[in-house]
């Protein structure tokens, strides 16, 4: 891969300039120590902590050692108890956390996917006034999620507007099917615009000659967008999809502020395992840390699959495209 | 036919009305509610009236903290920001300009790491923060969202190189440059615009970051803005104090929806540059 073409550095004056993205003697070098500092970072802050969770999670919890009946100071090796645990009596919890986690990733992706579909082609059909809805839409991107939270206990507080608008006294924030709705509509709120923006992007790069070429072979609109707007803007959907879906899947601030921590109705994998080890439990609480993360790594290996090659990369017509949805 | 392209137009001006309407208005809510008195925080007029700065001076309120909230999450934002901003420069360099051998690899490895669930390298970091005694401590703050901002800016930094012509820095090369020195005198201050949007990006999710802080932190002098609101306590205990939460929820949104709307264009590049593939 990394033939020498020309020594590093030296000046070539003459022949042809090095061949564009070529390698050079060296190259190999200089980019092993452009590289290394950030995977030096990478491995302190993310290869280090999930091993020690997995080493972790086969800890118990400090307390009674039941042979001698003494208080231990050390944690336990209890193996995979931890993990045998989610089927035993602590499950319960651990098994709603999960289904939560599936549900709230599964609707609010997919609402989100069909509302910021719909954002982009209304956007997309829109000439005047375009910098104005790219700044609206980027406002719920740029609230913070816990404020969001916040935001929307506000809104559907038993007084609040929410009851006003709907002529209700429904008691949102409380256990209960209602919570999760409240949260799915605020997580809703703030990623749809987003999916709408990348799937914005993927629209503007079609050629319009395509659309001309339907019209004139009498397709209709609605067969125009499910038989060339679809397919073509898919990789960009699919990519925005996977995303949020990884993003959904550890959703830990909304429910957290808006309905509350330890809420059955709303508990998520990440909270349970956050509250675990504020709980001083870590032995549990990096069990179900790890079986989070191997959940999330499973859904991105199928979603690669689906996707059929590497999100990372550099396809050649796939640079420019930011700067035409900028245009 | 002219009647329905007229008709047309206006139906796409209601679609834009509606999608800036539904993103705007809890914002708008959040903004009117922070103005109103607190004897009449559940009046449901569209506007406030009388215009109250009541919630401003309660937030303000030294009992409540916020000002150090603030400082403390400008600091944690900042210098994550940074950071990751000169780690990420290097490594998306090499990543758009040089071959070697698993370039690939690597760049999915580094993008996978922002896919993570923070909770996963959170949990673990508590127990090792105690046992060291980082707790309430900035670092312990900062460390953990590298995880997150490290990968963000990589990213999108190396979709900003690779934008630029491969010829600038092999005219530099020509004129006697070394490859270092043209990325330095000629990459650098090129890409200067790339980096500027990829910092605020970068900052905009360090400063929305609240697991982390919310785990290392257990002194409200060390709290961040996000930690600090969601903590607040109202005059007496069953009332939550929505009027100061939402006046310090628009302190804490109103820079960041500047800088949205300042750099509008630049942040929707960065952000559908790499994904929009």
């Amino acid at each position: 891969m990394t033939e020498a073409v020309a020594p590093p550095g030296a000046p070539t004056q003459a022949g042809p300039p090095v061949r564009r993205g070529r390698a050079t003697a060296g190259a190999g070098r200089l980019a092993a120590l452009l590289v290394s500092p950030t995977l030096l970072v990478l491995t302190v802050v993310v290869l280090y902590p999930t091993l020690m969770a997995l080493k972790e999670s086969l800890y118990g919890a400090k307390g009674l050692d039941p042979a001698t009946g003494f208080i231990s100071d050390t944690e336990p090796f209890v193996g995979l108890g931890n993990y045998a645990e989610i089927f035993g009596e602590a499950g319960a919890r651990f098994w709603n956390a999960f289904w939560n986690t599936t549900f709230f990733t599964v609707v609010t992706v997919g609402l989100e996917t069909v509302i910021g579909v719909a954002m982009a082609l209304i956007m997309h059909r829109a000439f005047r006034g375009r910098a104005l809805v790219r700044a609206g839409i980027l406002v719920p991107w740029a609230v913070p999620t816990a404020i969001s939270g916040l935001l929307w206990r506000w809104i559907f507080n038993s007084d609040g507007v929410a009851n006003a608008l709907l002529g209700q006294q429904i008691l949102w924030t409380t256990e209960g099917f209602h919570a999760k709705v409240a949260v799915i509509v605020a997580e809703v709120w703030k990623t749809a615009p987003f999916i709408g923006l990348l799937v914005l992007a993927g629209l503007q790069v079609i050629p319009r000659e395509v659309y001309e070429a339907a019209r004139m072979d009498g397709a209709r609109p609605v067969r125009q967008f499910w038989h060339i707007t679809l397919p073509l803007v898919k990789p960009a959907l699919l990519v925005a999809v996977l995303f949020r879906c990884m993003d959904a899947l550890r959703m830990f601030d909304l429910p957290y502020i808006l309905v509350g921590a330890q809420k059955h109705s709303v508990e998520t994998l990440s909270m349970l395992a956050q509250n675990e080890a504020s709980n001083v439990r870590f032995g549990p609480a990096s069990a179900y840390a790890v079986i989070l993360f191997l959940y999330v790594f499973l859904i991105a290996l199928a979603f690669v699959r689906l996707l059929g090659t590497d999100l990372a990369g550099g396809a050649p017509g796939a640079r420019r495209r930011g700067k035409e949805v900028a245009a | 036919m002219t009647r329905t392209v007229e008709w047309r137009r206006w139906l796409s001006y209601a679609g834009i009305a509606a999608v800036v309407a539904y993103c705007l208005a809890p914002f708008y809510w959040m903004l009117v509610s922070s103005l109103r008195r607190t004897s009449d925080i559940f009046d449901t007029s569209l506007v406030p009236s009388p215009l109250s700065f009541e919630n401003y001076r309660a937030v303000f309120d030294p009992v409540q903290g916020f000002g150090r909230a603030l400082l403390n999450s400008l600091f944690v934002a900042g210098i994550t920001t940074v950071l990751a901003l000169v780690l990420a420069t290097f490594t998306a360099y090499a990543m758009a300009r040089l071959e070697f051998r698993g370039k690939r690899l690597i760049l999915t490895l580094i993008i996978a790491t922002s896919m993570f669930p923070v909770v996963s390298i959170v949990v673990p970091l508590l127990k090792l923060f105690t046992d060291i005694g980082w707790i309430n401590t900035y670092q312990s703050m900062i460390v953990p969202s590298m995880s997150f901002a490290l990968p963000l800016a990589v990213w999108n930094l190396t979709t900003f190189f690779r934008q630029m012509p491969d010829e600038l820095e092999h005219a530099a090369m020509v004129d006697g440059c070394t490859r270092g020195q043209a990325f330095r005198k000629v990459i650098v201050p090129l890409a200067a615009p790339g980096i500027f949007t990829t910092a605020i990006i970068t900052f905009i999710a360090a400063w929305n970051e609240f697991l982390i802080a919310l785990s290392m932190t257990n002194k409200p002098g060390m709290q961040t803005a996000t930690v600090a609101i969601s903590k607040f306590t109202g005059a007496t205990t069953y009332e939550t104090p929505f009027g100061s939460q939402m006046a310090a929820g628009v302190l804490v949104t109103v820079p960041l929806v500047v800088m949205v709307l300042l750099f509008q264009r630049r942040i929707v590049a960065g952000l559908t540059a790499g994904a929009a593939k």
